[in-house]
């Protein structure tokens, strides 16, 4: 009772990095909290779920399992998780900020009046005084999240209802493996106890899933472009650059908003967290929400016209020019000293 | 075959180009620095309904917003559009709440403009991102969710087909009415204001406009009943009093703060053949690259 509960993200068997994420930090927060952690799977041939998640700490696996809880629908995948959360009484459900996470997420939440915080990019245990109630919480779940466009950070606590809940996007907690050979307890649950008929309402008819061609999060060099870039095709040169150094590249929102770049190359609050060998940003001007997503790059070299671009005081170095002036010497300049 | 439609709708800080003065010396949000805006996506879901209205005869689009006084600029929008009208929800009893408090209170709104087929909002507003509204609202209205919308393909009888835009791929989903639906940024762009409309309802007041402006509209509102924006207060939908506002908000900000960058001591390079050829010399030499 009282334990920690991660959702477990599954697409074609495979549990998703953002979900293991979780556990990794599920695990943290459970040894904090001396209690369980325990990871919930509904879907469809789940028999090698075990062997992915155990690894990471889990001591309760929850298998719901049936043809029609896969794919993803809104209703049925709720009614599992309320009806579990009501018998086992959590402190703290986490899930994935994906398109499923933040579909779930919200309408657990209003089903047990239980507060959800979306979006969290730390997550901690701390004490909450509330002075209105005169009541003093201990080890509640602060949610940091980032709110304004990221010019503010709040943290946010549940103080009355359980679980506390919250979403966080991939990438920002980090992966890791507790321990290859341990080995937690499953428990198969009994679909027609949890949901009904009447939750299959919505049939998917058609879907089309990519693996996602760009995995900004595991590359080493991250070459980003920003709105100074001015157009699509003036991105090929990025993509030069990249692949002459072998690299990704990644987009400021404000690109991806303007059309220049495929939403899932946006680094920043809203895109993925990246922490590269080498990040070089081009014509991006430096708003807190896409520094927030790659300030913990090791080197980040800045080209911009504007010697005064906000994005120039987090760099290691400043090129102030053009990036169509620049970047072609870079590559040259590459391709001429390496071996 | 027509439907009533609701589009959910809310005026946000427009905090996608903030200025340094949006922030406040004590790390506080300046929000008279930032301009009102119509929250983008559900300018994009209020096209979804305005289409749906035009291919089902005798349909009817209403939005609802929650907000104070001055958030009825989005329902006069709406109308300039070709929204048939629109429900202002404000009070201070709705003050301080969060997702779900907002959810409650939309939700009661809803239940007392009558019967509705289809609700129709922005998959998240741009002050707070939290895409949290819409399928809370259907949690407490007990019916589907569709999220993610890019486009409503056909409603057959009380079918409808909606193709989503997901972060890896698409779907095309089928459910059944009464749904709500949210819409993604990725959907149509909302039509201009249509001129013939604008005139027609650029005096649509609430209550509360009128009486704190100079000009006299009551002869306009007599003459012209759809000029009169519906301005409903607590009292006015069915509520308990522990559901709304901050008793009804289970998530509390403990804490807030304004995001500070550690700068650093940044090398600043001209773009001179021999200072890019030096770098990159520099980057090969320390392994970051090659």
């Amino acid at each position: 009772m009282n334990n920690i509960f991660v959702y477990l993200e599954i697409e074609d068997g495979i549990v998703a990095d953002v979900s293991l994420e979780l556990l990794t930090k599920g695990r943290t927060l459970a040894d904090k909290q001396q209690c369980k952690l325990e990871a919930v799977a509904v879907g469809h041939q789940l028999d090698k779920i075990g062997t992915q998640v155990f690894q990471y700490g889990v001591d309760t696996l929850y298998l719901a399992d049936d043809k029609r809880l896969s794919p993803y629908t809104t209703l049925p995948h709720t009614s599992v998780l309320v009806n579990l959360f009501k018998e086992e009484k959590p402190q703290i459900a986490l899930m994935g900020a994906t398109s499923i996470g933040r579909d779930l997420g919200p309408r657990v939440s209003s089903a047990l009046f239980s507060g959800l915080t979306a979006d969290c990019t730390a997550l901690e245990i701390g004490a909450y005084e509330d002075k209105k109630a005169g009541k003093k919480h201990n080890d509640l779940l602060y949610q940091i999240r980032p709110a304004f466009g990221g010019n503010i950070v709040a943290t946010i606590v549940n103080p009355d209802c359980r679980p506390q809940m919250a979403t966080v996007r991939e990438g920002v907690m980090k992966k890791e493996i507790r321990n290859p050979k341990h080995e937690g307890k499953t428990v198969k649950l009994d679909i027609a106890k949890y949901v009904s008929d009447t939750d299959f309402v919505i049939e998917v008819i058609e879907r089309h899933m990519e693996k996602s061609k760009v995995n900004l999060k595991a590359s080493p060099i991250i070459i980003a472009g920003g709105y100074g870039m001015g157009s699509a095709d003036n991105f090929g040169m990025l993509y030069d650059l990249a692949n002459v150094l072998g690299g990704e590249v990644g987009a400021s929102r404000a690109a991806v908003d303007a059309g220049f770049a495929e939403h899932e190359r946006q680094i920043g609050q809203t895109g993925t967290t990246v922490r590269p060998k080498l990040y070089i940003a081009c014509g991006i001007s430096g708003q807190i929400q896409h520094i927030a997503g790659m300030q913990e790059s090791a080197m980040i070299i800045a080209i911009n016209s504007d010697a005064n671009a906000p994005i120039n005081a987090i760099a290691d170095y400043v090129i102030t020019g053009t990036v169509e002036e620049v970047i072609p010497k870079m590559i040259k300049y590459y391709k001429k000293n390496s071996k | 075959m027509s439907f009533n439609i609701v589009v959910l709708a809310k005026q946000v800080p427009d905090t996608r180009n903030v200025g340094k003065d949006a922030m406040k010396a004590d790390g506080t949000v300046n929000r008279g620095a930032l301009p009102a805006i119509y929250n983008p996506e559900d300018l994009n879901a209020l096209e979804q309904a305005l289409r749906l209205k035009s291919k089902f005869e005798g349909s009817q689009v209403h939005v609802l917003t929650m907000g104070p006084s001055r958030a009825a600029e989005i329902i006069r929008e709406s109308m300039y559009r070709g929204a048939d009208g629109g429900y202002l929800l404000s009070g201070r009893e709705f003050a301080g709440s969060d997702t779900l408090a907002t959810s409650y209170a939309l939700a009661a709104a809803i239940r007392r403009m009558g019967k509705i087929d289809i609700i129709i909002c922005g998959r998240q507003a741009i002050d707070g991102d939290t895409a949290q509204v819409g399928p809370q609202v259907a949690e407490k209205l007990g019916i589907p969710q569709i999220t993610y919308a890019e486009e409503i393909i056909s409603i057959v009888k009380d079918k409808i087909t909606v193709k989503r835009r997901l972060e890896r791929g698409i779907e095309l989903v089928k459910g059944s009415l009464p749904i709500v639906i949210t819409v993604n940024g990725s959907a149509a762009n909302c039509r201009p204001r249509n001129a013939k409309l604008t005139l027609k309802y650029k005096n649509a007041r609430t209550a509360t406009e009128r009486q704190t402006s100079s000009t006299d509209y009551t002869d306009l509102i007599e003459a012209h009943p759809y000029l009169n924006i519906p301005e409903w207060g607590a009292a006015d939908i069915e509520h308990e009093v522990k559901w709304l506002g901050l008793t009804g908000s289970p998530t509390k900000v403990k804490s807030i703060e304004s995001v500070v960058f550690t700068a650093k001591e940044s090398k600043r390079l001209t773009p001179d053949d021999t200072e890019i050829e030096d770098l990159m010399k520099e980057l090969i030499a320390n392994h970051t690259i090659g």
